[in-house]
């Protein structure tokens, strides 16, 4: 469904992301881990158009989205989420739905039963009518998700959804992006705690200083020298033993 | 005729280049501003009427020169603009850009009325002793007032450049502009320093409006005219580049001498709102395009 | 928005009196400046759809106006169209201007405070080209001839400019009101809110925000045929003015940003104020003055203008009953 062919990412001299190829199968969650700074939002945006990449492709269901713009690629049927939340902070809950709801219909009422029913799969009916800065940061995280979601995506780009949850609000939202793949939309999530991605994705990618250093189930992966070499140096260790007695 | 506006191509120049002096101290004012508190100053240029009224009024009344005036307009000028940030627009900043703009158009359009209140529309100048008075360059007579606030202009532009380089309250400041939390965490009272380069800015606009009065006019919407004018050559120097508004200053006011003599004066004045527009849609960053 | 029923009771009640006021008002003095009042919340409104829903912010939208006055006037003098049929043209060559501003600007990422002062720069450009060229008349100005009938947009009393601007009016509170209830005004509020955010859900940000200038550029070309056939003159100061450029946005801020009645509230209080001021001194610049004061309250205390000032009550009150 996705291919990212050789691709890479400049700022001035710092190579953010570099010559990475990967893929995504229909139905498939699959993972980008690394640690902070490995390149992991910045290859997100050069996928969904948010930035040029300086080389290499990007191909979604067979045809080059290298260069267009993120509402295209957007209607092509790819949407991201931002790690850094971006809600439309004095709208409330139902209209930052619906704004997602508007790519496929212009039709206000028919916006607004979808972006119900999003924010019913996510968990976030009793606060429809909250303004988007009234939110505590795990419901800006699914507000961000929902209108994603919204926008009736057959691919997902979810970047650290979990970041800053603790564990109930982690396995609430776990249950929700499994809940989605079962509806037949592919997933591809950046996180950086491991844990959430063992239980979650059927394949993992490891990027490290902008270079893809291994891949595999994330079984493999968690035993992988290379990636521990990567998490160790950068003092994540924590995080993988946690991962590893889940 | 063609040959005729090519003779008086040199004295264009010459021309351009003694207001472009000037235009460079105002442009100075409003980068300085910019680069280190990211706020646009749309006020400037009614800071500026203001800066020539005083320099109006107290030739008026005191009979003091312009030139002499500088020594009392420029510190005055920096005590209002260190209050008026400090007391004013600092505190009623809620951190939009947008909003600043707007707050200091509503503070431009309150001292433009103010001055039509209390000074009327009509237009004022004033003429020294050594007005007519003039130094022969063989090709053109240029005015020694005309002169006189050239040089003047590049020496405080100069002072201002030491100023920035070679003090430690230009460290400070240049420390704010680049990491205005780092500078917090180190003691710097970022506040004050915020308020002084705003006052240093409108400082600027004391010395440009003493320089100006000589060979212009006053106004209540003087000040207009070089709002344009500075926007014009900050973004051509790139904001917040002090040698970039001295070039750009030159680069203005020869364009606009030159344009006026080739196209004619009213069509001439198209050249800056053109540069302008053309700058920030296709080089947005300046052609200079360092900063403070 | 709750509210529909009720509030379209107190729409069609205001309506009605708009329609009736004329009859009740017996002084030309009061009609005129009614008319003003109107006048100025159309252009509030056109500056309202590109500032207050899609936050692009224009201190130059005095060149839509400007624009449309000089079309419609020109091609009623040079070539005897009647301003009926010329402010449709006005409409297209402000929209146009709309277009070529919007596409040149947004295209190249222009945002916040320099698309405010981009716009102001084609505002004075355009001045000193009127200026500059024959067919304008230049720095003299154009004069019309005064032949009052509908098919001139000219009126022998000041009823019939009267109607005129409650029609401008109304069509602005319309548009506004379409795009509360529209996906286009979903995807401007959401471009003012977060532009990434929306352009990653599929809202085509760039076309939205020509859209809306375009729409702008329309209203202000009709908004200058309606000021030259009422006053049968424009110049280059005049249909350029940075003073009218202020005055369509300060209407707007002190009345509410991004809703519907926001400009035609700023307007009346702001034109009240103004009467007011007026009949106890006569000085120049003092209204002025007060404008300048409010704008900076407004923008440091009251970002959702006077009609904020509403709603935070009305939420309060909602919040103490619950
Ligand atoms: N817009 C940018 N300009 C310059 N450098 C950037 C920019 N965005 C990210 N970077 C740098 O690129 C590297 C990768 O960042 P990022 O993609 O955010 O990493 P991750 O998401 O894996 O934590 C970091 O060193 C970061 O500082
Ligand atoms: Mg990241």
């Amino acid at each position: 469904m996705l291919e990212v062919k050789s691709v890479t990412k400049r700022f001035g001299g710092l190579v953010a992301v570099s010559d990475v190829d990967l893929d995504v199968a229909k139905g498939e969650i699959v993972s980008l881990i690394g640690p902070n700074g490995a390149g992991k939002t910045t290859l997100f945006a050069s996928i969904a158009g948010f930035l040029k990449p300086d080389e290499g492709e990007v191909i979604l269901n067979g045809k080059s989205i290298t260069n267009l713009k993120p509402h295209k690629i957007c209607r092509q049927g790819m949407v991201r989420t931002f790690q850094i939340t971006q809600p439309f902070a004095t709208l409330n809950t139902l209209e930052n739905i619906m704004v997602g709801a508007y790519a496929n219909t212009s039709n206000k009422s028919l916006a607004k039963s979808n972006a119900e029913r999003v924010a019913e799969i996510v968990g976030m009916t009793s606060l429809l009518y909250q303004t988007a800065d009234g939110l505590t940061v795990a419901a800006r995280k699914r507000l961000e998700l929902a209108r994603a979601l919204a926008t009736n995506p057959q691919l997902l780009l979810l970047d650290e959804v979990m970041a800053g949850l603790n564990p109930t609000e982690i396995d609430e939202i776990v249950d929700v992006i499994q809940g989605i793949r079962n509806t037949g939309v592919t997933i591809f999530l950046i996180e950086h705690v491991m844990k959430a991605v063992v239980n979650l994705s059927d394949r993992t990618y490891v990027l490290n200083d902008g270079k893809l250093i291994a891949h595999g189930t994330p079984n493999s992966i968690a035993s992988d020298p290379a990636v521990i070499e990567a998490y160790l140096g950068h003092g994540a260790a924590e995080a993988m033993a946690r991962g590893g007695k889940a | 005729m063609l040959s005729i506006t090519l003779s008086l191509l040199p004295a264009g120049i010459i021309n351009g280049l003694m207001f472009g002096a000037i235009y460079a101290l105002v442009a100075l004012g409003l980068t300085l501003i910019y680069g280190v508190l990211h706020i646009i100053n749309f006020a400037h240029g009614a800071m500026l009427m203001l800066a020539l009224y005083s320099a109006y009024f107290l030739f008026k009344v005191l009979n003091i020169d312009p030139y002499v005036s500088i020594l009392i307009v420029t510190p005055a000028s920096y005590v209002f603009g260190y209050t008026i940030y400090r007391w004013g627009i600092g505190k009623l900043s809620g951190g939009r850009d947008q909003n600043i703009l707007l707050i200091t158009l509503g503070l431009s359009i309150i001292l433009e009325n103010s001055a039509l209140f209390f000074f009327t529309g009509d237009q004022q100048t004033i003429s020294l002793p050594y007005s007519y008075e003039s130094f022969d360059l063989g090709f053109l007579y240029l005015s020694y007032p005309k002169l006189i606030s050239f040089v003047a202009s590049l020496i405080i532009c100069v002072l201002l450049w030491m100023l920035m380089t070679l003090t430690d309250l230009g460290k400070a400041i240049r420390a704010v502009a680049k990491e205005r939390e780092g500078a917090r965490l180190v003691g710097i009272d970022v506040e004050h320093v915020f308020a002084v380069t705003f006052g240093i800015g409108v400082a600027c606009l004391g010395a440009a409006g003493c320089m100006l009065l000589p060979i212009f006019y006053v106004d209540p919407y003087t000040g207009n005219i070089f709002v344009i004018i500075a926007f014009t050559i900050v973004v051509l120097g790139g904001m917040g580049s002090i040698v970039g508004a001295l070039l750009g200053g030159f680069i203005i006011g020869v364009t606009e001498s030159v344009g006026g003599l080739l196209l004619g004066e009213s069509l001439g004045q198209i050249g800056i709102s053109l540069i302008f527009i053309l700058i920030l849609i296709f080089k947005p960053t300046g052609i200079f395009g360092s900063k403070v | 928005m709750k509210l529909p029923f009720r509030s379209n009771i107190f729409i069609a009640l205001g309506l009605l009196t708009a329609m009736l006021a004329p009859f009740g008002i017996s002084s030309k003095f009061q009609l005129d400046v009614l008319t003003l009042i109107f006048f100025t919340a159309y252009l509030g409104q056109s500056w309202n759809i590109l500032g207050g829903y899609a936050g692009q912010f224009s201190f130059g939208g005095v060149m839509f106006f400007g624009t449309g006055a000089y079309t419609s006037s020109i091609l009623l003098s040079s070539f005897g169209l009647p301003p009926i049929i010329g402010i449709f043209a006005a409409i297209f060559m402000g929209a146009l201007l709309g277009l070529v501003v919007g596409y040149l600007s947004f295209r190249s990422g222009l945002r916040g405070s320099y698309f405010a002062l981009i716009t102001l720069a084609f505002a004075e450009l355009l001045r000193v080209l009127a200026n500059s060229v024959e067919f304008t008349g230049g720095g003299v100005g154009l004069f019309l001839t005064y032949a009052p009938g509908l098919y001139n947009l000219q009126f022998t009393s000041p009823t019939g400019f009267y109607y005129f601007s409650l029609i401008l009016l109304v069509i602005s509170l319309a548009i506004a009101i379409w795009l509360e209830r529209s996906r286009f005004g979903a995807q401007l509020v959401a471009i003012r809110e977060n532009e990434d955010a929306a352009e990653a859900l599929g809202v085509d940000t760039l076309k939205c925000k020509i859209y809306a200038i375009m729409i702008m550029g329309g209203m202000g070309g009709a908004a200058g045929t309606f000021y030259a056939q009422k006053y049968l003159y424009i110049d280059p100061p005049i249909s350029y003015s940075i003073a009218l450029s202020v005055e369509m946005l300060l209407v707007t801020i002190v009345g509410g940003m991004g809703t519907v009645f926001g400009p035609l509230i700023g307007s009346f209080v702001l034109h009240t104020v103004n009467e007011i001021a007026r009949h106890f001194i006569s000085t120049p610049g003092l209204s002025l003055i007060v404008y300048g004061f409010i704008l900076i309250v407004i923008i440091s205390y009251l970002p959702n203008g006077l009609v904020g000032l509403f709603r935070k009550t009305r939420k309060n009150k909602e919040n103490d009953d619950a």
